[in-house]
């Protein structure tokens, strides 16, 4: 038994995750090189700190009491601004995306419209939402309508690409069994596509609601309306307690959404 | 060696899975645990080692209480009690080394196990342990990569590696064809004898237990309601285990309900070699 | 099934019943009245002037905006290499404190259903709900203008992200092999290593590149609001309606942007 015991060896070591060693080592040298170039290069200045910290502190401080009533006009206006831009970017987004998700499925149109739209929702999707917001208030003026088309545009290029790609997923089988009916394109698209897609659709639009009241909170910061124009000025004045008031109205709202949306969504599926 | 009395365990939704079983498995022997699906046998081997809690009852293992010790204890306890799962329960994603030395996790400190440098005594006796389930080849492989059969020796190989005083084996073979289900079972069987292990193995199959077991125990709503040789399972046993109405339809139930249903689908082509295996056994 | 008697007598199959037909019908009519209410209020105060004028507004910025200034590029560098650090040190930071955060709300780890769960959540749905923007805005007023509040904004808005899919990845993990683990005597600590460890690491892995690859999108932003990177030099030639170095920096960005795409896929298929 023992004669047998020492044929074993006695240490194991775990194949590494990389198994060219120049290559592990060179990665793992890159990698600390970078965090040393990258931290190092970081100007921290302290004495800015020492003092943002007191008003960091007097900022969380302001959580426990926030301060509604004496910007309330302001926060009103601000949220009426939001939810409105939120609720018809998405209707106007939905309307515009279903055709031009359908037109970028591979499977369902010719190459061009195809190519087309495409292109519409890659270059949707190419920019910031907050990118985009500058070039509307530029063109349209300051004001809630610019975060309308701004988030209009986002939600189009959002919806559009995972319609289409839910699209060109479908069971085929469905697809084929309504197209040997003889039905024509439209009717195709009614009874082989849409069911098959919808119940996700509508759970895409109303996650898209809840990110475009939370992304209508920041197109305000350039212009565009909406409640981060008035965030933006309160933290302009240092008051923190009306900005701890307007964060905390967001962080309600968006909840609410995913509680609402969370319901929806289990009666459709 | 082992004991148990008056095991009692209750769910929290009510659901009574054991009442009052008292059973002793003395050392060296090997005891299957027949019964229908939900009579309670997975429920009883965990709470041998209480991976489930039970309600009331006492289990004692070398004369040791394993039911009321504190959690450092009982730790220390569940060294000396290897289990094998039906699923296997290997960590996937680890190599084979990783899962078997894994069952040396009670005896080295954190760091030793973070680190993975076990003890080399460890380590040799994972080697060893690995050969002797005729797995020496596959050590670096990870443990996905691993038929089902190499994955249940595995599994053995992670709690022989324990050093334990008894095996828990819960439906070793409900996953496994039949062919590879017989060298498993052979398997368990020549290494407790070897070791001189105490085992309780949970078993679907009535014709595998038959054949490579000593004592059998047959449970039926969480209680004792047979405990004798092999060749005592007779029809008349068996109508008393699986249900008093007709038990030649109950064994064929028993096959599409619960695990051994799911192993069969699993293996599609030798779905109906079990049966006739297990039919074969009964006669 | 749900039927309609016509006059004659005859039955004509149904989707629905009527009933079910006038309250979906109701329903959408809500929606319509909402939506078309909310859009008046929304531009009473719209000049409409300046909409119509759009088209003429937007065809002058394109034009200024070509050809790009080339030459600008030189002063870019060092704020893509800001860009770049503060997307990365602040995955890394959310990485740091997203982890614990995780663990404190998955169901199978939390030390305490009752009371750290909901609070690990209500953490992960207010670092969810606030833009990285907003956070660097609060943070330039606290820290001062710089590339350490573009850091902690990226940080503090991932963490969330991380958290939430992290908890939802830790909680769908195969029991039954931390049952074996468990079984083994193994300690808690090393139940976590061998058992939960092993199979969330690819969920781990992929999360944390698909949040660098966003955060390298945010960071080319957060410097609008003073927080560093490119941002920074958007907003002052903006300021100074330089449109041909906007239009540069918009091309580097989006040459960033694409090029971290293309990094994440390529890592994550390496991973996965």
């Amino acid at each position: 038994m023992t004669a047998i015991t020492t044929a074993y060896p006695a240490t194991w070591r775990r194949p590494p995750f990389i198994a060219d060693g120049r290559l592990r080592w060179a990665l793992i040298a890159g990698a600390v090189a970078y965090f040393v170039l990258a931290i190092g290069g970081l100007e921290i200045n302290w004495v800015r700190i020492g003092e943002g910290l007191e008003r960091g502190w007097r900022f969380v401080a302001a959580f426990a009491r926030p301060d509604f009533l004496s910007r309330w006009d302001d926060i009103a206006l601000g949220m009426q601004e939001s939810l409105t831009m939120a609720l018809t970017s998405t209707a106007v987004g939905i309307l515009l995306s279903v055709p031009i998700g359908i037109g970028a499925a591979r499977n369902l149109v010719p190459r061009p419209v195809y190519l087309v739209c495409r292109a519409i929702v890659a270059g949707a999707r190419s920019f910031q939402e907050i990118i985009i917001a500058i070039f509307f208030v530029a063109m349209v003026g300051f004001g809630p309508f610019a975060g309308f088309l701004t988030l209009s545009l986002s939600t189009i290029g959002f919806l559009g690409k995972l319609l289409a790609e839910d699209i060109e997923d479908i069971d085929e089988a469905q697809a084929e069994a309504i197209r040997a009916t003889g039905g024509s394109w439209l009717q195709l698209v009614n009874y082989g596509i849409q069911p098959q897609v919808m119940p996700r659709l509508i759970g895409l639009s109303l996650y898209r609601l809840d990110i475009n009241f939370r992304e209508s909170a920041v197109v305000g910061i350039v212009g565009a309306g909406g409640i981060g124009a008035t965030l933006n000025t309160a933290l302009d004045r240092y008051e923190f307690d009306s900005a701890a008031a307007i964060l905390l109205l967001i962080i309600a709202i968006v909840m609410l959404c995913e509680y609402g949306s969370s319901l929806v969504r289990r009666r459709i599926q | 060696m082992l004991r148990i009395e008056g095991l009692t365990k209750r769910y929290r939704t009510g659901d009574l899975a054991l009442e009052g079983v008292d059973l002793e498995v003395p050392a060296g022997q090997v005891m299957g645990l027949i019964g229908p699906s939900g009579a309670g046998k997975s429920t009883l081997i965990r709470c041998i080692n209480r991976l489930v809690e039970p309600s009331a009852g006492r289990v004692f293992l070398g004369g040791a209480e394993v039911t009321g010790l504190g959690r450092a204890q009982l730790r220390a306890m569940r060294r000396r009690m290897g289990m094998i799962f039906q699923e296997f329960a290997l960590v996937e994603r680890l190599t084979v080394m990783e899962n078997v030395l894994s069952g040396r996790l009670g005896y080295v400190p954190f760091w030793r196990s973070l680190s993975r440098r076990f003890p080399p005594e460890d380590v040799t006796k994972a080697y060893r342990t690995l050969d002797r389930v005729g797995l020496i080849d596959h050590v670096d492989k990870r443990a996905d990569a691993l038929s089902g059969g190499q994955r249940q020796r595995v599994g053995i190989a992670r709690a022989l590696v324990q050093d334990p005083d008894i095996l828990l084996i819960d439906e070793p073979t409900a996953s496994l064809d039949p062919k590879t289900s017989r060298q498993i079972m052979r398997l368990i069987g020549e290494i407790c004898s070897e070791r001189g292990l105490a085992a309780i193995v949970n078993i679907h199959d009535v014709g595998l237990a038959q054949m490579f077991l000593q004592r059998i125990v047959g449970l039926r709503h969480g209680k004792v309601v047979f405990d004798g040789p092999a060749e005592a399972l007779k029809p008349d046993v068996l109508t008393q285990i699986y249900g008093e109405e007709d038990w030649t339809r109950s064994i064929r139930d028993d096959e599409e309900d619960g695990d051994a249903a799911r192993a069969d689908r699993k293996h599609g082509d030798h779905a109906a070699e079990p049966e006739r295996e297990r039919l074969a056994g009964l006669t | 099934m749900p039927v309609a008697h016509a006059a004659d007598g005859r039955v004509a199959w149904r989707r629905r019943t009527p009933r079910q037909d006038l309250l979906r019908w109701f329903g959408w009519f809500l929606l319509v009245a909402l939506t078309v209410f909310c859009w008046q209020v929304m531009t009473q105060d719209t000049i409409w002037s300046f909409v119509a004028d759009a088209p003429t507004q937007a065809a002058d910025i394109g034009q200024r905006m070509v050809p790009p200034r080339w030459e600008y590029m030189d002063r870019l560098w060092w704020p893509l290499w800001d860009t770049i650090n503060i997307a990365t040190l602040g995955t890394a930071l959310a990485v740091v404190l997203g982890v614990p955060v995780a663990f404190l709300a998955a169901r199978n780890t939390t030390p305490s259903a009752t009371f750290v769960r909901p609070l690990a959540l209500l953490v992960i749905v207010s670092s969810r709900s606030i833009n990285a923007l907003i956070w660097a805005l609060l943070l330039v007023t606290i820290l001062g203008p710089g590339v350490l509040a573009g850091i902690v904004a990226i940080a503090l808005r991932s963490i969330g992200f991380v958290a939430k899919l992290l908890y939802e990845a830790i909680e769908e993990i195969d029991q039954a092999q931390v049952e074996a683990v468990t079984a083994t005597g193994a300690s808690p600590a090393q139940v976590m290593d061998y058992a939960m460890v092993p199979q969330i690491l690819p969920a781990f892995a992929g999360i944390t590149v698909f949040r660098w690859d966003i955060n390298i999108r945010e960071s080319s932003v957060v410097g609008l609001v003073g927080a560093g990177g490119l941002g920074l030099q958007l907003e002052s030639s903006l300021n100074v309606l330089a449109w041909p170095q906007v239009s540069l920096i918009l091309l580097v960005v989006l040459a960033t942007v694409l090029l971290s795409e293309w990094v994440s896929a390529k890592v994550r298929h390496a991973i996965i």
